[in-house]
């Protein structure tokens, strides 16, 4: 009746699981309380739930993917206090068997549900306001992207609490992941997690892609795209690219766990190594999926703050480019070791280097763009600096890295773990971090607290030094990763510098959630009234704060890169605004994606406890969404050009009154 | 020159690429050239598969003791006479001509639906020699690739139907045609697809 789930799932013995299970439980239930009690429900559903707004939906992938990083951060804080504990004779306070789904789950929950949700939240939001245009490609499809990928988080959370998760590391290598050696209910919850969440990026790939190419504002040609567009572009035809081998690849290990197929398997012909192949030809493109739109969003910030046009615009979207195209032929750098021989591993190895070249360009273009300007040192522009000097020490790492013999010696040490955390802190996170800065004002109509801002800048920054350059340190010494224990004392002292600095990050994130809730507080006096609060160049600052649902009221014609700083300069070519507006319809709500990710959800649970019965309602339930979906004739709202022409003059009245408040309280 | 040549060549000085946003007919078929892009994408992953593992029989039979040439014969006349029949169909959608569409796509489905019969059964007579893919990796990447590929042709004939029901509930609107196109895009790209199945798997067997 219920396959393999029985009571037995649910891990009683184990008091830390069931502890953090117990507070999550009641956080979880006093949220939904409040909500209730305070009758937000009406309000969550309509204007969130099922919107089908590209900002809304950009807003939502990246609250979930704050929510993920506090639980993707207690995995780390876990591993970095059993590993200042477990030295010599003392065991540390983590059984392996518990200490290997915390690295598996840390991983995977960092990379799907905290890094992807935060750089595709950013694009979802700043790409179709950049572009000049009233929403994506596909707004519904957009919908139904964030809900299956919060299905996927969904299903990760459960597996604390209901089963295990997997312990084979976040890329889940055969054989070990093969039923075989795994036989549990772990792997399981990693690939149908995956697979479901896994489509809804490549879904939102698409669309976005589809939105850069073919929906721009009259006038904006290829070469007047803003930057971030650029890059944005370059992240989802990516995406379009290699989400489907992950797909593929996780249905093959799918097909040996289930039905007895013999991909990965040791015997009968089965070929582990093909499974590393294949998952990092997704795995390196994955890399420049995160990092290429934050290096998007580091060119608005600088170009903002400096006062200046981007330094080499074209030679950061040639850059751009080939690191898009290169980063394809560079897979095989993660298993040197695999013993592919000397011609090839050279060619990776070279290949790898190359891809330094258009990233050090871009380092220039960024230090240029600076010089020579009023750079005003606001909280985005000190994550850009921090990033600078941090990425640049993490290439250099990799660059090392991609010497095969150096690599022999490195491969899975911690130097290699410090390499890509610096790498991915030091470039996505504080990326991340930028643009959430940056674009905070524009979607809420309120700036973020500075100076906060700036404690939670160096938190982090200092944070990193702390926690990973030992961890280099270290992995010369020779020690690996994955240890739960380790018998040289001699590496103890060390890893008690990574906990501070660990601590020292947890003391970052914690004030970012002070940040969000003092700033809310002190809305009135940070309140934007202009849309523009940065004084900036592209068009998502031309429109207000936070932008109506059809983002522009009249339709802005671009005749430039960086087209509202030339309105700004000559005078905006508005004319009369009555006769300008015209009607226009916006994409009606829906909630095809809250129910198609709940019965993913269902779908995959059942999949994976083998509940046949279950599964089939999934399907069915799915099948008739869609259907139901396919038949909706109802899929506009009319906008009247009087409604515009009100809203805008509301809106005119407002800013000159806001005005007269931050007059007020800044004298 | 006409006033309505005048504003034609005064259009097509703008480059194609700043004249704005795309209507959306356009839009709703370059997405779903993107997604039949990743499609292909994901079926090479299953093809290099069967690349690295065609020799891996451990033992069991190899493909060119397997596969009877005749059979795949018949199965590629059915599907590439569906490309053709569906690509009338489509002709008769655009038309608003519901009878040439009922027919054509009739045709279409009732094709399909022979490959697959036929699919099914060669499927289902490995298996019960027991040549199924649980014999070796040759045999398990040699089902997954041409069974996605049959799941695709089944996903297609779902489709259809469903399409059938809307122009017969919805009638010709832009929205039902859009998709119609759709469905013709994706039912070529599975004979591409075929096509590759036909040569790697069943004429490259050895």
């Amino acid at each position: 009746m219920f396959g393999r789930l029985s009571l037995a799932a649910i891990p009683y013995d184990q008091p830390i699981i069931i502890g953090v299970g117990a507070v999550l439980a009641i956080g979880i239930l006093s949220v939904l309380t409040l909500v209730t009690v305070k009758g937000w429900w009406p309000y969550l559903w309509r204007e969130w739930i099922t919107s089908v707004d590209h900002k809304r939906i950009g807003v939502m992938y990246v609250v979930l993917a704050l929510v993920m990083l506090v639980r993707g951060f207690s995995d780390a804080l876990m591993m970095r206090s059993q590993q200042a504990l477990a030295a010599g004779h003392a065991v540390g306070y983590l059984p392996p068997e518990h200490y290997d789904q915390i690295f598996s789950a840390h991983g995977t929950i960092m990379i799907f549900f905290v890094a992807m949700p935060f750089v595709i939240g950013l694009m979802n939001f700043a790409v179709p306001l950049q572009l000049g245009v009233r929403d994506v490609a596909f707004p519904v499809l957009n919908s139904v992207s964030f809900w299956l990928t919060a299905a996927g988080v969904l299903l990760v959370n459960l597996s604390l609490f209901v089963g295990e998760f997997a312990r084979t590391g976040w890329l889940a290598y055969p054989p070990l992941s093969e039923l075989s050696y795994s036989p549990g209910v772990g792997v399981d919850y990693y690939l149908w997690s995956l697979q479901i969440s896994g489509l809804g990026t490549l879904l939102s790939g698409i669309n976005l892609t589809t939105t850069i190419l073919k929906m721009r504002a009259p006038g904006m040609g290829y070469a007047r795209m803003p930057v971030f567009c650029w890059t944005s572009l370059a992240s989802n035809l990516l995406i379009v690219a290699s989400f489907p081998v992950l797909t593929a690849t996780f249905g093959m290990l799918l097909l040996d766990r289930y039905c007895g197929f013999h991909f990965f398997t040791n015997d009968l012909g089965g070929n582990p190594m093909m499974y590393i192949n294949l998952i990092w030809i997704w795995g390196h493109p994955e890399v420049y999926i995160l990092i290429l739109p934050m290096f998007g969003v580091f060119s608005e910030v600088v170009a903002t703050f400096s006062g200046k046009p981007l330094f080499g615009y074209r030679s950061m979207v040639l850059a751009t480019m080939v690191i898009c195209a290169l980063s394809f032929m560079v897979w095989l750098h993660h298993f040197f070791t695999m013993g592919a021989g000397a011609n090839v591993n050279a060619f990776f190895g070279v290949m790898t280097m190359i891809i330094s070249i258009p990233t050090g360009v871009k380092v220039f273009n960024w230090l240029f763009t600076m010089y020579g300007g009023r750079v005003r040192f606001t909280v985005p522009i000190y994550w850009t600096l921090g990033f600078i000097v941090t990425f640049v020490i993490g290439g250099m790492t990799g660059v090392l890295l991609a010497i095969p013999p150096a690599d022999f010696v490195l491969h899975n040490s911690l130097f290699l773990i410090a390499h890509f955390h610096n790498v991915a802190i030091g470039g996505v996170v504080f990326g991340v971090m930028a643009g959430i800065t940056y674009w905070f004002p524009k979607a809420f109509g309120f700036t973020l607290n500075e100076r906060i801002g700036k404690s939670i800048f160096w938190c982090w920054f200092l944070g990193f030094y702390l926690a990973f350059m030992p961890l280099y340190a270290l992995g010369l010494m020779g020690a690996t990763r994955r240890m739960q224990h380790y018998a040289n004392p001699h590496w103890q002292p060390l890893m008690i510098v990574a906990l501070i600095g660990a601590v020292l990050i947890l003391f970052g994130i914690a004030l970012t959630i002070v940040q969000i809730a003092v700033s809310v507080r002190e809305r009135h006096a940070h309140r934007d009234g202009t849309g523009d609060p940065w004084d900036a160049r592209t068009l998502e600052w031309s429109t207000r704060s936070p932008p109506p649902a059809w983002n522009f009221s009249e339709v802005p014609v671009v005749d430039g890169i960086d087209a509202f700083w030339s309105f700004k300069k000559q005078g905006s070519p508005r004319r009369d605004l009555q006769e300008a507006l015209m009607d226009l319809h916006v994409p009606r709500n829906t909630p095809i994606g809250f129910f198609l990710a709940f019965f993913a959800v269902v779908l995959g649970f059942a999949l994976i406890w083998r509940i046949e019965w279950l599964a089939a309602l999934g399907i069915l339930g799915a099948v008739a969404i869609i259907l139901k979906e396919a038949w909706r004739t109802d899929r506009h709202v009319e906008i009247t050009a009087e409604e515009l022409a009100a809203f805008e003059k509301a809106h005119a009245a407002m800013s000159v009154k806001h005005v007269h408040i931050v007059a007020e309280v800044e004298s | 020159m006409s006033t309505a040549e005048e504003a034609i060549r005064r259009m097509t000085d703008i480059p194609l690429s700043m004249r704005g946003p795309a209507p959306a007919r356009v839009i709703a078929g370059f997405g779903f050239w993107l997604f039949l892009l990743s499609d292909v994408i994901l079926f090479s992953a299953l093809f290099s598969a069967y690349a690295v593992l065609s020799g891996a029989t451990a033992g069991g039979p190899s493909g060119a003791e397997l596969f009877d040439k005749g059979h795949v014969f018949q199965e590629t006349m059915c599907l590439l006479a569906s490309s053709v029949t569906c690509g009338f169909g489509l002709l008769a959608v655009q038309k608003a001509d519901s009878r040439g569409m009922y027919l054509w796509m009739g045709v279409t489905f009732l094709l399909g639906l022979c490959f697959l019969t036929l699919e099914t059964g060669e499927f289902g007579a490995m298996v019960a020699a027991g040549h199924g893919p649980s014999r070796s990796a040759f045999l398990s990447s040699f089902f997954a690739l041409v069974g996605t590929h049959g799941l695709h042709v089944s996903m297609g004939l779902i489709w259809l139907i469903v399409m059938l029901l809307q122009v017969k509930t919805l009638g010709f609107r832009p929205m039902v045609q859009r998709r119609f196109f759709c469905f013709a895009l994706f039912w070529h790209a599975l004979d591409i697809v075929w096509v590759g199945v036909l040569t790697i798997v069943y004429l490259g067997a050895r």
